[in-house]
């Protein structure tokens, strides 16, 4: 049961000259957790910034369920954010932060004392509300902030880079923290981060977007393995790309040509006239590695000769639970290869500078068109 | 063991120990005895039993005794502290106004509206004092005979006019510090521009408006030149009186009187720290460095 709460309908905003989201359209349902996802400057807290109201369209519509709320000011709007500096009020206390925004809405003191202190509750702050925030760490400050946009009951909760100031041990414990937040209040959770590992972990379905535009709507696991273009799929995780130009399209399989790699044999069929120039991602922990012998070793989904590249090994970054391995082909591509050390042991331990095989299957390349 | 303690004793000045050179030992003595001695001396010889300032003839508290009982002098001192609270209430408000003015919007002639702000500043007060004798004299003429304390008009006009852009430079110099991301949480809660105004601004610039308020209090309360071309003959402030008084001759009358001024002066300033609490002390810093 999907029911949408928030749309964007043909949405543009203009900062004098310069275009900071360009005709997104896009709709978010209730009770997820939505994340939007870019590098620096590509709109996404300016998305974010007009659905909380501190910005306004300079086209197009945003609805709230269903409401036209374009042109509302932020303090009539049924969401509430978490800002990246928490904005905490310095000046007053932690139960006065969590109550400021009821206090605006009218309820009674009694009543208001009530809910912030189940607020606190909430985020594991009971206790503190007597305190300063200047007596608080980082991390409970911004529990204080999720206290006091949570307290409103608001349809949508807005997080702007909620895990960027935090230490990395804090990041982790903060993420699954947020997420079970998020299932125990059932409130809808828009969150804007640049870091794709967090919105891989939290969001239930992510918006990758690159200088204004939407670039792929998907869930995190379809981000990764269906990118619809070589910005998503370098964006997402690390990639290996090779260009090429589609030779064979059939529809139980297809060939591209390429000169780094040779020729790269897919399980499917893929829909672009034969000539045209085509790239095939492959992700790191997609390709296998063997030692170099006389003859290649033969893909089991590919015909023999395809899918197998050789290389040297150039650069080695052991991980603790996987070693990189960066491998050099002909024409001087440096290839990226991850392995899990699954023995304490590696029986084929790899060094640099040695020959070896790089090959992947036929079904692991993402064929990209654009 | 005990020998390297023993040693310790006797390590050289650290970086910060600055009152373990001696150079700088000899600038903080120089420095506290020209900024206190004349002072001291004033109030010391304020007890002096003579006619004279200048020779000790032996402690009395006569002086003070005259001086209390010196009703035109009591009058001009009651007029120095009406005028001072006046011109200190309207001076914080319309200089916090134009300190947020600038901060906050963009508007033509933004930058005019700035230098013509520091204008009082740089302005030789003898000019402004011309100046207001030719503006109350031909302008505006402030009507006579009127009832306490709005004889005190003009002079309070005067007084807000120099004092109130020291009060937005302060304010200025705290806003600068402010988050922008706190109006917007206290907006997204809810709140009017009005109540983010009173919620989270003014608590953010309280200290820059008690440092402003403590500035134009005193510029006000020891202003002569200014009020001495807008004074007419029934609104004399302390300042001024004192000056009419040293005319005839420096007695310790006058010594006396300056020294109660400057004693409500510093318990004032003492009084408004301690309200503040010690955050008034460190927060109200970077405001309050703005004011030399």
């Amino acid at each position: 049961m999907t029911h949408p709460i928030i749309s964007f309908q043909n949405v543009s905003k203009r900062f004098g000259k310069t275009t900071a989201v360009d005709n997104v359209s896009l709709t978010i349902n209730e009770g997820e957790f939505f994340s939007l996802l870019g590098p620096s400057g590509c709109g996404k807290t300016t998305l974010l910034r007009m659905l909380a109201g501190f910005e306004m369209p300079t086209e197009g519509h945003i609805l709230i369920d269903g409401k036209d709320v374009s042109l509302t000011p932020p303090n009539q709007r049924p969401v509430n954010m978490v800002f990246q500096s928490y904005a905490v009020f310095p000046h007053m206390t932690v139960l006065d932060n969590v109550a400021y925004g009821l206090k605006m809405d009218g309820v009674p003191a009694a009543e208001r004392r009530d809910r912030a202190e189940e607020a606190l509750g909430l985020v594991q702050l009971a206790g503190y509300g007597a305190r300063k925030p200047d007596q608080l760490s980082g991390g409970q400050r911004q529990r204080v902030a999720l206290a006091r946009a949570l307290v409103k009951k608001p349809r949508v909760l807005l997080l702007d880079e909620p895990l960027s100031a935090l230490d990395a041990k804090l990041r982790d414990a903060m993420r699954s923290e947020l997420t079970s937040l998020q299932q125990k209040v059932g409130i809808t959770f828009i969150m804007v981060t640049h870091d794709q590992d967090e919105a891989l972990a939290m969001a239930t379905r992510c918006a990758v977007m690159n200088r204004g535009l939407l670039q792929q709507v998907a869930t995190p696991s379809d981000l990764y393995e269906f990118p619809n273009s070589r910005f998503v799929a370098d964006f997402i995780g690390s990639v290996n790309m090779f260009e090429g130009t589609l030779d064979v399209d059939e529809p139980d399989h297809a060939i591209i040509a390429t000169t780094e790699a040779g020729p790269i044999y897919l399980d499917h069929g893929v829909t672009g006239a034969t000539g045209t120039t085509v790239w095939a991602a492959v992700r790191p922990e997609k390709i296998e590695m063997h030692k170099r012998t006389d003859t290649p070793p033969k893909v089991d989904d590919a015909p023999e000769g395809y899918n197998v590249i050789a290389g040297t090994v150039r650069h080695l970054v052991y991980l603790g639970s996987e070693s990189i391995y960066e491998v050099e082909i002909t024409g001087g591509k440096l290839i990226k290869v991850v392995r899990p050390n699954l023995t304490r042991w590696d029986q084929e331990d790899f060094v640099i500078g040695e020959a070896v095989w790089l090959s992947f299957h036929a079904c692991s390349p993402a064929v990209l068109l654009s | 063991m005990s020998d390297a303690l023993i040693k310790h004793k006797t390590t050289p000045p650290g970086p910060l120990e600055y009152l373990r050179r001696w150079p700088l030992q000899v600038w903080l003595g120089l420095v506290a005895f020209f900024l206190y001695a004349p002072l001291i001396s004033l109030m010391v010889f304020s007890f002096n039993d003579s006619r004279f300032t200048t020779v000790w003839r032996g402690f009395t508290l006569k002086y003070y005794d005259k001086a209390f009982h010196n009703s035109s002098l009591i009058e001009a001192f009651g007029n120095s502290l009406t005028i001072a609270f006046f011109s200190t209430l309207i001076s914080v408000v319309l200089g916090a106004m134009a300190a947020i003015v600038l901060w906050r919007f963009r508007f033509p002639g933004k930058t005019a509206f700035n230098a013509g702000l520091a204008i009082p500043i740089v302005v030789p007060e003898i000019c402004m004092g011309v100046g207001m004798l030719v503006f109350f004299a031909k302008i505006l003429p402030w009507p006579q005979n009127l009832t306490w304390p709005f004889n005190l008009g003009a002079i309070i006009i005067a007084h807000v006019s120099f004092s109130f852009p020291f009060v937005a430079v302060v304010v200025r110099a705290r806003l600068a510090s402010f988050n922008r991301e706190l109006e917007e949480a206290a907006k997204d809660l809810g709140a009017s521009e009005f109540r983010t105004l009173m919620d989270v601004l003014v608590p953010h610039i309280q200290p820059s408006l008690v440092a402003g308020a403590l500035l134009a209090f005193t510029l006000s309360l020891d202003d002569f030149v200014i009020t001495f071309f807008t004074a007419g003959p029934d609104t004399v402030t302390f300042p001024v009186k004192v000056y009419s008084m040293v005319r005839f001759s420096v007695t310790p009358e006058v010594n006396a009187a300056s020294t109660i001024l400057i004693i409500v002066t510093v318990v004032l300033t003492f009084l408004a720290l301690k309200f503040q609490g010690s955050s008034a002390l460190t927060a109200g810093h970077d405001g309050g460095a703005e004011t030399k």
